[in-house]
């Protein structure tokens, strides 16, 4: 029986950090958590109440299931309508609004769409459905990519002709340069991904650190974890000290699971990518190498899609940059909310503006 | 092929099927083979009485039941639960408890049940038997009666193996003023036990968890708990059970009801290790799990220490604690006390909790 999920000792060590972080602030510094579960975290217990004012904690674009493009939705929601297929996606992703409806919606209209835990559930349902086509929606940054990759390795030797994917993968290193070159960059240093990092190591971390003399520190998602990265990061950016530095060495090393990224770079080549709310990001996502091109469900079925229109309402771009903070939105709370989302940020639990209304409504 | 088919030898007439395995159209039809069904298979599990009277509808004698001062409650509810059987319990146990519990959260002894079985073609009639048996031995525990019954049979793929409909009958002291409304500022939040097992054991039996547990759900007959409680403890003010949306969305819609603020510690709320490993692989929520045999108790502070051991020495309330505190007149809002001390804001769930992604 657990009594919550951190420990008191856990508490109390968090506590201290948190105490050192106030002794050491003297400047005001905004810093980037890049990833949706660090937000999630953040919120869930309060730790941005706990820092000094003069600590801004941006929420980055870190939430995979927001950065899809429109346009990637709309084909899904295409794909999924026609006879014959089965759709399948990771859960949050099932309530993320197209320009018209969502996959839920599809499936209420008929359309076979099932939520997997992992590829390889969709690899299955291809081999126990020959008369079907399975295509799963490849989203998610780095940490989900090797399971896509083997999945699709798997398919490869057994010469499934049934499988395919979507694909939707996006990568960090390439979005935080782009937040970096931004005009209205406010960002000063950021906690870097700890789960990504373990995939694909911290070492792509140091010219981007170099070039845009911003601080990085690998961070994990535990209360400790995230007030040991933020205290190492303003160490930094008090000390005028530009590094990379890891707060999670326990998880990961400089150069991540290499078998992981062999089996990536087997299968999969960066592309430019559309990000929701932000534009294209050159060579920020993965697609597929010209040898697996044949699973790749985007040319596989022959979707023609219409002009695409997001809500006027939402400034999800603008929250997904950093630039504006969910409660900035008019819809938030009021219009918008994670019963009837405009904007992606709002379905995930991951995304900046659902964990603001689950968690900052208090006010 | 059934293995009772008559094998035809020279010219003889072809005897119908009296005797299936599978549920069979039919099964529905009102004749012979739904009266076999009945009698055989219903009866054999659920029969008292009453219900083998046969009848059109229950005579219930009323004046022999329903002591002075008392008040009739009723309450319905629809089963449909995918698998039918997962660790620790089935639809057949879900369908009497989920209803016994309904009826007794308003402080009423639950006595009679009715019952509706929506029956899929095909279904395997052995299927069928264990789920009776399983009603048989919920509504035993409950000390509850099932006093009428319907049974329809839909085409194939029409519905999914078994839906079970109750309606369940129950008389309440009108001293009791037992509702949602009647939360009062200095109340106190008391919870049977710790929160999530059904959700998690649900969702294992449909294969989603991706690996093994021993997480069994929670469901039980509460009435019996509640009974002691509310010999030993009166005046409670809120009784509910946080099944689907969990202890938040139920805790969020007795805070509306009553228009009150209840502040929630998280540190007091029991989570087993193996239901919060599985909600944290998964991305989900305890808060938002369902239970299916836990109890919501929301008492005046003076009675909590009374409710609290009343509650412990019964089996489904061992572990019985205090989560929280009703605190003021407002427009209802559920707040949570998290370890490092700050307070975040609960809502209900919204649509249904779809894992996280990483």
């Amino acid at each position: 029986m657990t009594n919550g999920k951190v420990s008191p000792e856990s508490i109390r060590q968090t506590k201290a950090v948190l105490e050192e972080i106030h002794r050491i602030t003297t400047q005001p510094w905004h810093i980037m958590e890049i990833c949706g579960g660090q937000t999630h975290a953040i919120m869930e217990y309060g730790l941005d109440q706990l820092l000094p004012e003069k600590i801004n904690l941006i929420h980055g674009p870190g939430c995979p299931v927001c950065v899809t493009s429109l346009e990637l939705i709309e084909r899904a929601l295409q794909i999924a309508a026609l006879p014959d297929v089965i759709f399948t996606s990771f859960g949050d992703m099932l309530r993320v609004p197209g320009s018209s409806s969502d996959l839920l919606g599809a499936r209420a209209r008929g359309a076979d769409v099932r939520m997997v835990y992992s590829p390889m559930d969709s690899v299955r349902l291809a081999q126990t459905n020959p008369d079907k086509q399975v295509v799963f929606f490849a989203i998610g940054f780095e940490t989900t990519v090797p399971a896509i990759a083997a999945s699709l390795l798997h398919a490869d030797k057994h010469g499934l002709k049934n499988f395919s994917i979507l694909p939707a993968n996006v990568l960090v290193p390439p979005a935080m340069q782009a937040i970096l070159q931004s005009p209205d960059n406010r960002v000063n240093a950021f906690l870097a991904a700890g789960h990504v990092c373990a995939i694909m190591g911290y070492w792509q971390y140091g010219p981007i650190a170099e070039k845009y003399q911003t601080p990085m520190v690998v961070t994990g998602f535990d209360p400790l974890d995230l007030a040991l990265g933020i205290l190492m990061t303003v160490r930094q950016l008090e000390e005028g000290r530009v590094e990379v530095e890891n707060a999670y060495p326990k998880y990961i090393t400089r150069d991540g699971n290499q078998t992981a990224q062999t089996m990536i770079n087997q299968v999969f080549e960066p592309v430019d990518r559309q990000w929701r709310g932000i534009g294209t990001i050159p060579l920020s996502g993965l697609g597929l190498k010209e040898v697996y091109s044949h699973f790749d469900a985007s040319t596989r079925f022959d979707i023609q899609l219409a002009r695409l229109q997001e809500s006027p309402l939402c400034i999800a771009g603008s929250v997904l940059r950093g630039v504006a903070k969910p409660s900035d939105c008019p819809a938030f709370g009021t219009l918008c909310t994670p019963t009837n989302p405009l904007g992606a940020p709002m379905v995930s639990a991951e995304g900046a503006c659902s964990a603001y209304y689950r968690y900052h409504k208090v006010n | 092929m059934d293995s009772n088919f008559p094998v035809m030898q020279g010219p003889v007439c072809p005897i119908p099927i009296s005797q299936h395995q599978h549920i069979v159209i039919g099964h529905g039809a009102g004749g012979v083979l739904t009266h076999d069904l009945i009698r055989n298979v219903f009866q054999k599990y659920l029969g008292n009485v009453i219900l083998n009277q046969s009848n059109d509808a229950a005579l219930l004698r009323m004046w022999q039941e329903i002591p002075e001062e008392q008040n009739l409650v009723v309450s319905t509810d629809a089963h449909i639960v995918s698998p039918l059987f997962f660790a620790g319990g089935d639809i057949g146990r879900l369908a009497i408890c989920g209803t016994v519990n309904d009826v007794s959260m308003l402080g009423a002894v639950p006595k009679f049940l009715t019952a509706t079985f929506i029956l899929e073609e095909g279904f395997p009639i052995s299927d069928l038997e264990k789920i009776l048996v399983s009603m048989a031995e919920a509504a035993e525990e409950a000390q509850v009666k099932i006093v009428a019954a319907d049974t329809k049979v839909t085409e194939k793929g029409q519905s999914d193996g078994v839906f079970i409909s109750t309606t369940g009958f129950g008389w309440v002291n009108r001293q009791y003023q037992i509702s949602g409304q009647s939360a009062q500022p200095g109340d106190v939040v008391i919870l049977s036990g710790p929160i999530g097992n059904h959700g998690i054991a649900v969702a294992e039996a449909r294969g989603n968890l991706g690996f093994r547990s021993r997480i069994q759900s929670d469901i039980a007959p509460l009435n019996g708990m509640i009974a002691a409680l509310l010999d030993a403890v009166p005046d409670v003010h809120v009784l509910r059970d946080p099944t689907r949306g969990g202890l938040a969305t139920t805790l969020v819609e007795i805070a509306c009801q009553s228009k009150v603020t209840i502040h929630l510690e998280e540190e007091s709320i029991a989570v087993d290790r193996d239901v919060q490993s599985a909600c944290d692989m998964l991305g989900l929520d305890p808060l938002y799990m369902a239970n299916e045999g836990k109890l919501i108790a929301i008492v005046p502070s003076q009675s909590a220490e009374r409710a609290l051991e009343t509650l412990r020495k019964h089996p489904y309330g061992q572990k019985a604690v205090q989560v929280g505190v009703v605190e003021s007149d407002s427009e209802g809002q559920l707040l949570l006390k998290t370890p490092l001390g700050t307070t975040r804001h609960l809502d209900m769930l919204a649509g249904e909790m779809l894992p996280r992604i990483c």
